[in-house]
């Protein structure tokens, strides 16, 4: 909302700066987005037009004798078609800076010889003077334009912009902004006479008007104008509309849309003698009916629209924009002119299925007062008559079957008052406020006031929107700063959020950056990662911005990809990436399953160069080291388990691992598969994934895996075993047969070997063995009987030999 | 026999003191400890032959080997302190590396900067006996905008552009949505519990809106509600304070506007006086000028919240608060585009 200060000045005296003002607007809620000033135009004054004679030299120009109301006589060339002698003008002496609009720049204006006349200032254009993009003509300034006024005193001015939030309907209006500046600068406010003649014959007689459907349309007020005269508005009248960022159309439409501007209240104009038996009927469509509405578009009605019908065909959608049947036009000599209150939902229900957001729909769906109808009625039908002549209608239609229901009253009471805000507030000044606001106020007792509410406020319906009149107008500032002192409640457990928190820093804490990726992917990303056809097709999103970001991810698998693939433009790497977050799984008729993830990919060298390492690429078993760090910093032993492909069909076929921890499933590990890997283009292969269910994790028994064990003050003894198996017995197979003996204290794997010395299909494992037992040392004796017995069981449930023999 | 073996330790003895003179390392020094005081050093060896003497003799040769031994072994350990004090003079040159030479690697990961700032946030408000609780990200339209005092139909939902979920219930509604706030999580822990109720709620919003340099569609926010009998307007203003001077800085000053959003009532906006220029420089980057920069909405629970949730109204009172951790971040760490946030560019998240 573009609201000028000229025309602010109409109704409120505003002795603060602009920007001051546009401070204190914006403390108390109406913000200002911007201020604007027009102006700085030196050496420009309200000139005169004495004499136009033709150019010697040019057809197209004029030799015009220009007064600058000094005295004084300039000899001007001009080439607009509308100079005319007896014009006040904007006149530019030598020295004014204009916008020049053949370099489409401000330049500094210097005397000139035109076609062999010197020119000796010029005859201003909007468009030079930066008022609007206008430029064939001059500006013509009204007759009683005081002559030789600084053009700055005359027509500067400062425009606000402002961002007006959906509550504060009345400051789309400049006198809703001038009641606002009112009360916060204790200024009075001047509302414009909206009285007039009517010379005309009963409206009664003339028109009909009537409301079929009054749930949806609350108050409908109508006047009629007869023999009027359509053509441009007054120039004041479109400077106006301008400055306010309307384009000027006629003089009648003009006049509606100034009285919107005004008053708030969208006002319709109909050529009454287009208006069939000048029969006028407010009511919803009937099936099938359609109407060409005012941008051309012609729009098939259902029955829940309201339109203003003839009486046969509708004539306009009530509170939205007119049609074009009924339209103004230069023929037209009779106005019946509409001012009504629509249905808020109704209206904006409307304006959304025909995507028809006008500057009246927006008024309409905020829930403008009936009260106002009225008042703008007369209002614009005293303009039309100013601008346009002819004679009004007497008396006016207003049909307002609610007319009987008391203005709402909203009570106020100082305990509630401190109640919200914690402060003591007197009656008085409570009363001065709504004094300030014009709110008219009465007490109900010692402590308590019922207040109304004036017109142009829609927002106050309850004691808080009092509330908080009270404290805006009595400004934050003097509302004391306290600290909570209520109990603190109980602190909810939030496992989730502690869980999530402590797997961010451990898997940061082994190496791995966090990103963060959009959860909104496209079918593609999931084909390219070879998610399931069987799962259960993923939530789409109905109204997407872009085709390639329409569903909801059911996994953060292609993210990651594509972070890898992204860095990897610009990156040396190492890359070691996780991403914590949510996958949707879809559930008919509830809200999806919000499974949390944490997922991490690792590829590239395993370190930046260096001078000291010798670097090879990152792979599983580096991942795998991370990832056992992690689960047990997060006190979890995790077992690997090899993981048939079908279930993870994004991994490498024959690496990849299920990680389990205590029977249950916690994660996957793996090799990207190598046509996941071309999919996404990655040049860094291999590129090793893993992803860990923190639901499952979250459910997993408290404290597995961490109970204290007695520190043994008795020695170990350590056997080296190597073993020969054949190379489909997973290594952890052995390991985990060795380990679980109760005099096993810990096994190491330290070598592994297949190859020249061995047969075919075999493979070499070589153990640190270490025993020990809680209460006595071991004899030499009893840690080869126990191993030999363990070779035993080895023997048989994996077929492993020893090395040696 | 006697003055022979005399004679011979003494030149030994002699001997022995002079070759140490000359010694200055470690390895001639254990070389000269083996020849003279080894278990067949040459004095051992004259002390052995004293088993053929006759007692007397033995007596008095031996106390003067003993003698010339503890003798040599002073002047041996003398002597290796000097050659160890030479040399730890001169260790700075003789050990000395490039400490410049870069670090073996070990790798880091950082957190991603707005789990940092949403933690520093939350952190803040946990301080001051608020629970963290989290909600869904597809919500339903009842608890994204009815439950908030926003109906059908209501001019305020322009506020919100929203994603819909591609979903059509039994009625031929569209109720499944991107959450556009964390708010609807104050219906939802208000129908869990009674008051006294004091939660922050991080988590991830969506809106159907262009990206430019400070919007994004998808953000995070940080929700907070604070409810019980007694809570007032000060005491937001003073926790929102608070917040402010733990995030912000002690000296930080804040100001509250009047602002609107539908489930508050009065609704403000709050703003910290500019750290970065303190209101001194016009053309301040982060305040514009203006010397104050907006860092969040709040305002006193709409009674409609309440009774929505059936809390007594006449009873209960109220505080809401939402902010977005990206603004804090950019204001902190002066990003100039939001857009940097979830790209997940490595030269951009390395800096954090």
């Amino acid at each position: 909302m573009q609201v000028p200060l000229s025309w602010l000045r109409e109704y409120v005296d505003i002795d603060l700066p602009p920007h001051e003002l546009a401070h204190r607007l914006t403390m108390a809620g109406v913000e200002v987005g911007e201020v604007t000033e027009f102006g700085g135009w030196e050496n420009c004054c309200v000139g005169l037009v004495l004499e136009v004679n033709p150019h010697p030299n040019a057809d197209s120009l004029q030799l015009c004798r220009v007064s600058p109301g000094d005295g004084s006589e300039m000899e001007v060339v001009c080439g607009a078609p509308n100079v005319a002698a007896g014009q006040k003008i904007c006149f530019a002496r030598v020295g004014a800076r204009l916008y020049n609009t053949h370099s489409e720049r401000h330049e500094t204006l210097k005397a000139a010889r035109i076609r062999g006349v010197v020119s000796e200032g010029m005859i201003c254009s909007e468009l030079e003077l930066g008022l609007g993009e206008a430029h064939e003509g001059i500006v013509v300034l009204p007759e009683d334009a005081p002559l030789g006024t600084p053009l700055d005193d005359y027509l500067g001015d400062t425009t606000l912009d402002l961002e007006v939030t959906p509550n504060r309907l009345d400051c789309f209006s400049v006198l809703g902004v001038a009641h606002e500046i009112g009360a916060l600068t204790g200024k009075p406010v001047r509302v414009p006479d909206v009285s007039y003649s009517e010379a005309g014959p009963p409206i009664a007689g003339e028109a009909s008007v009537s409301v079929a459907d009054p749930d949806l349309c609350h108050r409908y007020t109508a006047s009629l104008i007869q023999g009027i005269k359509i053509g441009p508005s007054p120039q004041w009248l479109q400077d106006r509309l301008t400055r306010a960022g309307l384009r000027p159309i006629s003089n009648v439409v003009d006049v509606t849309n100034y009285v919107m501007l005004e008053f708030n209240q969208p006002l319709h104009a109909f050529d009454l003698d287009k208006v069939r038996d000048k029969t006028v009927i407010v009511r919803r469509a009937a099936p099938g009916e359609t109407l060409e509405t005012l941008d051309g578009t012609p729009r098939e009605l259902n029955t829940e629209v309201l339109v203003i019908a003839d009486s046969r065909d509708p004539i306009g959608l009530g509170g939205v924009i007119g049609g074009a049947n009924s339209e103004i036009g230069p023929e037209t000599t009779s106005v019946l002119l509409e001012s009504a209150t629509f249905n808020s939902f109704n209206n904006r229900r409307t304006a959304d299925t025909f995507r028809l957001h006008t500057d009246a729909s927006q008024r309409f769906e905020k829930g403008l007062r009936p009260e106002l109808a009225p008042i703008a009625l007369r209002r614009a039908t005293q303009l039309i008559q100013e601008v346009a002549g002819g004679t009004i209608a007497q008396g006016i239609y207003d049909i307002y079957p609610d007319a009987d229901k008391p203005s709402p009253a909203v009570p106020l009471t100082l305990r509630r008052l401190k109640q919200i805000l914690g402060m003591d507030v007197t009656l008085e000044q409570v009363e001065e406020v709504f004094r300030s606001l014009e709110f008219a106020t009465e007490r109900t007792g010692e402590s308590s006031l019922e207040v109304a509410v004036p017109y142009w406020r829609s927002d106050i319906n309850i004691e808080e929107d009092l509330i908080e009149e009270v404290v805006r107008i009595i400004g934050y500032d003097n509302v004391p700063t306290t600290m909570l002192s209520t109990p603190i409640p109980y602190r909810q457990p939030a496992p989730m959020t502690e869980l999530r928190g402590r797997v961010k820093e451990v898997l940061a804490s082994v190496g791995l950056q966090e990103t963060i990726s959009y959860p909104l992917i496209s079918l593609e990303d999931l084909e390219k990662v070879n998610h399931g056809a069987g799962d259960h097709s993923p939530l789409r999103v109905a109204n997407p911005m872009s085709s390639d970001s329409d569903y909801l991810r059911p996994t953060l698998l292609s993210s990651l990809l594509n972070t890898l693939s992204y860095n990897e433009g610009h990156n040396e790497g190492p890359f070691r990436f996780f991403e914590q977050g949510r996958v949707f799984l879809p559930r008919s008729n509830q809200l999806p399953n919000e499974r949390e993830v944490a997922s991490g990919i690792v590829a590239g060298l395993r370190s930046e160069p260096s001078w000291l390492v010798d670097n090879g690429p990152l792979d599983f078993f580096d991942v795998k080291g991370m990832l056992t760090s992690a689960l047990v910093f997060l006190g979890i032993a995790p077992q690997w388990e090899p993981l048939p492909s079908p279930e993870a069909p994004a991994l490498h076929p024959g690496r990849c691992a299920r990680i389990m921890c205590d029977g249950n499933q916690i994660g996957v590990l793996g090799e990207i598969h190598p046509t996941v890997a071309d999919n996404f283009d990655l040049k860094h292969r291999p590129a090793t994934l893993f992803e860990l269910y923190l639901d499952d994790l979250l459910a997993l028994p408290e404290k597995s895996g961490r109970n204290f064990r007695s520190l043994t003050r008795f020695p170990a003894a350590n056997r080296d075993v190597a073993l020969l198996v054949a190379d489909d017995v997973p290594a952890g197979r052995v390991q985990e047969i060795l380990a679980r003996h109760r005099l096993v204290e810990r096994v190491e794997l330290f070598d592994v070997y297949e190859g020249q010395n061995l047969e075919g299909g075999v493979k070499s494992l070589a153990f640190h063995v270490y025993f020990q037992s809680p209460d006595r040392t071991l004899t030499a004796e009893e840690v080869n009987r126990t191993l030999d017995g363990l070779l035993r069981t080895l023997q048989r449930d994996t077929g492993a030999t020893l090395r040696d023999q | 026999m006697t003055q022979s073996t005399v004679q011979s330790i003494e030149a030994l003895t002699q001997t022995a003191l002079d070759e140490l003179d000359s010694i200055d390392d470690a390895d001639s020094l254990e070389q000269w400890r083996v020849r003279f005081l080894g278990r067949r050093g040459e004095l051992t060896g004259i002390l052995r032959g004293l088993s053929q003497l006759d007692l007397e003799e033995r007596r008095q040769v031996g106390a003067l080997g003993n003698q010339a031994k503890s003798g040599l072994e002073e002047a041996l350990d003398r002597r290796s302190q000097e050659i160890s004090q030479a040399r730890l003079a001169q260790v700075a040159d003789l050990e000395r590396i490039d400490v410049t030479l870069p670090g073996r690697p070990v790798a880091t990961g950082r957190l991603h900067p707005t789990t940092q700032v949403v933690r520093e946030i939350t952190d803040a408000f946990v301080a001051m006996g608020f629970s963290i609780v989290e909600g869904p990200e597809v919500e339903w339209d009842h608890y994204n905008f009815e439950m908030l005092n926003i109906p059908q139909g209501h001019p305020a939902r322009d506020m919100w552009n929203t994603l819909w979920v591609d979903y059509v219930n039994e009625e031929g509604q569209r109720p499944m949505l991107l959450r556009t706030h964390t708010s609807p999580m104050q219906a939802r822990v208000m129908e869990q519990v009674q008051p006294p109720v004091r939660v922050v709620v991080p988590g991830k919003c969506y809106r159907y809106e262009a990206t430019d340099a400070t919007h994004e569609w998808h953000f995070y926010q940080v929700e907070g509600l604070a409810v019980d009998e007694g809570i007032t307007f000060a005491d937001l203003k003073g926790t929102l304070y608070e917040f402010a001077r733990r995030l912000f800085g002690s000296e930080r000053k804040v100001r509250f506007r009047c602002d609107y959003f539908p489930f508050v009532e009065p609704g403000v906006d709050m703003s910290i006086d500019c750290f970065a220029c303190d209101g001194s420089d016009n053309s301040c980057r982060i305040c514009r000028g203006s010397g104050w920069i907006e860092i969040m909405g709040a305002g006193m629970v709409h009674p409609q919240v309440l009774a929505g949730v059936g809390y007594d109204t006449e009873k209960y009172t109220g505080f809401a608060f939402g902010l977005g951790p990206e603004r804090i971040a950019m204001l902190k760490y002066g990003i100039d585009d939001i857009r940097h946030f979830y790209s997940n560019d490595l030269r951009f998240l390395r800096q954090f």
